[in-house]
């Protein structure tokens, strides 16, 4: 049955799915149950004692693709495609970088967390948006903001607290949003994103068939951590969204780690993608570092949003090769964990595939990689010239309509005194 | 021409006319002299009213939708939602499962791309389940985003103690939703209020929490024709002076109103005018108009069913301090909720709010009529 096969996170046969035109049928309840089971392949040892399994397992999984994409003439990406999600990764990497050498230099300030080591999620899944489909993220949300669009140089000024940032200042580091390219944040909370995301994809729903937008099929992608899906908002998404069938997809970027919590110690049973089923929705494991996987699997995904079926589970195992935030010492993980997902660096394992396949050469790449560090050099220098917030900004935007702010001792609105923003008027 | 006059199920204190209010009352021997008035004014409940209000806003607004706990098929846990769901069919009003924190996300997330909720707590009890999306997404969003993503939603539900329902369920929020910035939080107490209240959060474009009272729902007020008409609706942030007077103001919001529209009556009998203010809206607070009673009476009570310790009341004193401090001739009273959890026996429960009497003898105490007493109740 198609759906059993769409589960199914070996690459060869998913290539197959997804040439194929006829819509597959939504399953029931009970089917899904099976079709979950039906993934759980032989190869993978999954005992849960073991603290390495994860990595054994995706070893073979890694070990395995590698072998059959190497031997199949049918590639995943066409070189623009590849080209643009190498970009896209690049750009994620050096950018992050740079955050950390300007938080050490004292450009940068609060709370900080990086991505590095995950672009393969992020790349992998925001390269197959429009632009009007929405992406929530949470407090590791920059390369999310970057890939679906947001220029480098307002995402470095709102790091710097700048006038000129996405925000102008006023969000920072964990609070990305852009309503230009749908980013609708960058929450500090674990999991309150999800619900945001529900919404949204709710709205998309809410406008084809209430509003009679007859070809709104915008999705939404949740982004969140192996941490969050233990929290309860979590859970009552999924109940909701499978339960109404909204354009969404939760994307869980499993990289073991909450701050110094293992996934391992903190949940009782580690298998996320298996949380799908139990709510009626497919749940999916792909392995999160490398980008082409994760490519044909979020293909999918959002196919099936956009055509209606309803909401996916996708748990992506990926890795952050720094701490948890710049602020974290990292003492807790184990060096040779860190050393073997090193090993499998997304950028490398990509730029490897783009050159034995003949996608690129080395030159190209090495343009590319130029290219994006003058990108971002260029974004630091845009920010450290901008200015910082004017006074009267404090005031601003806390109100859409500020008459929210009221009367004051005068009997007029407090807005309307035109010194009200300056700060010399009484608040 | 009045109508039946709906009692209040359940009301502890027994008041039976509380909801005409002050000219009511006095009216009331020459009804025949009103009925030879044109048919402006007609009564209506609170529940009415707030039904009436969403019904409108619906249909002026594709965009204005409900979601909440038994708002559908049950036609809401207070009846407040009755018939909607007939008239505008499930996609438009949404039954959801027991998730507070899930489904208020969900409304911010969707009032984000532009739709309009209103999301129902079945109480605000149950808002702190999901405070974490009133607050965080849906206040701080605008400022966040500086100003890229507006949140026009509605959180609206019963505030506030009601008959015997023990302590998880009778807390005021007024005072935790007043603190924060980018909310604006309404308190209605008339039917006229209701309508013109809800009908201004919904058409405002920020995140707008609505307290209501659950024992407000069946009192029933006198409408003018223009609260009837569609498009009425009124200013956030204005207070309405309800009684005039010219000894001490009292400050009251939602069913304290009432209460302190009584006691007015009850301190007229002693010969002391008060001048009573009905918040109406407590984020922004209208400090002007406070201010410029005080100014007039010297004297300052406010009434609040919430917690003492940081409450509205505080806020207000801290308020007349800084700004007629000169024009103070006698310290302000507070009066609140008793400072325990709400107990669930009658007597006691009755101990823990505010009463008509506790309002009059403050009065009096801010009025130098009666000694000043050891114990404030």
């Amino acid at each position: 049955m198609g759906f059993a096969r769409a589960i199914n996170p070996h690459p060869l046969p998913l290539l197959a799915d997804t040439r194929a035109t006829k819509p597959v049928p939504a399953p029931s309840s009970s089917s899904l149950f099976l079709g979950s089971t039906r993934t759980l392949r032989p190869t993978q040892t999954r005992s849960i004692s073991s603290p390495h399994r994860r990595s054994a397992a995706s070893a073979v999984a890694a070990k395995v693709s590698d072998v059959k994409l190497k031997s199949t003439t049918n590639l995943l990406v066409t070189k623009e495609e590849g080209l643009e999600v190498y970009e896209d990764m690049i750009l994620g990497r050096v950018f992050e970088d740079m955050c950390a050498q300007m938080y050490y230099r004292g450009k940068m300030f609060g709370f900080v967390h990086l991505y590095n080591g995950q672009e393969a999620v992020s790349s992998g899944f925001i390269k197959l948006l429009k632009k009007e489909d929405s992406v929530v993220s949470t407090y590791r949300d920059h390369v999310h903001a970057l890939s679906k669009g947001v220029p480098a140089r307002a995402v470095m000024s709102e790091l710097f607290g700048k006038t000129t940032g996405c925000c102008r200042g006023q969000g920072g580091s964990m609070h990305m949003f852009s309503a230009e390219h749908n980013v609708l944040g960058g929450f500090a909370f674990i999991g309150e994103g999800i619900p945001v995301a529900t919404g949204a994809a709710f709205t998309s729903k809410y406008k084809r068939e209430v509003l009679k937008e007859a070809d709104c099929d915008h999705v939404t992608l949740a982004f969140f951590g192996d941490g969050t899906a233990n929290n309860g908002q979590f859970f009552e998404c999924l109940n909701m969204a499978a339960l109404w069938k909204l354009p969404i997809i939760f994307v869980v970027e499993n990289n073991l780690w909450a701050i110094g919590m293992s996934h391992l110690r903190a949940t009782s049973d580690p298998e996320i993608w298996k949380k799908g089923p139990a709510f009626g929705m497919p749940g999916v494991h792909v392995d999160g570092m490398d980008v082409l996987k994760v490519r044909e699997v979020a293909k999918e995904a959002i196919g099936r949003a956009r055509r209606g079926e309803g909401p996916t589970l996708v748990e992506c195992e990926t890795y952050r090769f720094r701490g948890h935030s710049l602020a974290d010492p990292d003492e807790l993980r184990d060096p040779d964990e860190k050393a073997r997902y090193a090993a499998r660096d997304p950028i490398t394992q990509f730029k490897k595939y783009l050159i034995e396949n003949k996608l690129a050469s080395e030159a190209e790449l090495k343009a590319i990689e130029k290219k994006i560090d003058e990108v971002v050099e260029e974004a630091v220098e845009f920010a450290d010239e901008s200015p910082a917030p004017s006074r009267s900004q404090l005031l601003e935007n806390v109100f859409a309509d500020p008459r929210g702010f009221g009367i004051g001792p005068d009997g007029r609105y407090r807005c309307e005194d035109p010194k009200f923003t300056e700060g010399t008027a009484q608040v | 021409m009045w109508g039946i006059l709906r009692q209040k199920a359940g009301g502890v204190t027994g008041l039976s006319s509380q909801g005409l209010g002050n000219q009511m009352l006095r009216l009331r021997p020459v009804a025949s002299a009103m009925r030879s008035y044109s048919s402006a004014t007609k009564e209506m409940t609170v529940r009415d009213a707030l039904n009436s209000a969403l019904d409108e806003e619906m249909a002026a607004d594709p965009n204005v939708f409900v979601m909440g706990e038994e708002v559908g098929e049950y036609q809401g846990a207070y009846k407040i939602t009755k018939g909607l769901l007939d008239k505008y069919g499930p996609e438009r009003v949404v039954d959801t499962p027991i998730t507070e924190a899930g489904f208020a996300g969900i409304g911010v997330g969707s009032a984000y791309h532009g739709l309009r909720p209103v999301i129902e707590f079945m109480t605000f009890n149950f808002s702190m389940q999901a405070i974490d999306h009133v607050i965080n997404s849906a206040a701080k969003s605008n400022y966040m985003s500086a100003g890229q993503i507006n949140v026009p939603i509605v959180f609206r539900g019963p505030n506030g103690p009601a008959a015997g329902v023990g302590a998880q369920h009778s807390q005021c929020y007024g005072a935790w939703f007043g603190a924060v910035p980018g909310l604006k939080v309404l308190v209605p107490y008339s039917s006229e209020d209701a309508r013109g209240l809800l009908k201004a959060a919904i058409r405002d474009p920020d995140p707008v929490v609505f307290l209501e009272n659950e024992l407000l729902y069946g009192e029933s007020f006198p409408v003018s024709a223009e609260v009837l008409d569609s498009s009425f609706c009124l200013p956030i942030g204005k207070a309405k002076i309800e009684r005039e007077g010219k000894d001490v103001t009292i400050t009251a919001f939602s069913k304290m109103v009432g209460y302190a529209l009584k006691a007015a009556e009850i301190l007229e009998k002693d010969g002391i005018n008060a001048e009573v203010i009905n918040l109406r809206s407590i984020r922004p607070l209208d400090r002007a108009t406070i201010n410029a009673s005080v100014r007039k009476t010297n004297r300052l009570v406010t009434v609040e069913e919430g917690f003492p310790q940081h409450g509205i009341g505080a806020e207000i004193c801290a308020s007349v301090v800084e700004d007629s401090f000169g024009y103070l001739d006698a310290p302000v009273e507070r009066i609140a909720g008793a400072d325990v959890p709400t107990p669930y026996a009658a007597n006691l429960e009755r101990m823990a709010f505010p009463q008509i009497e506790d309002i009059v003898r403050a009065a009096k105490r801010a009025c130098y009529r009666s000694p000043m007493a050891a114990n404030a109740s």
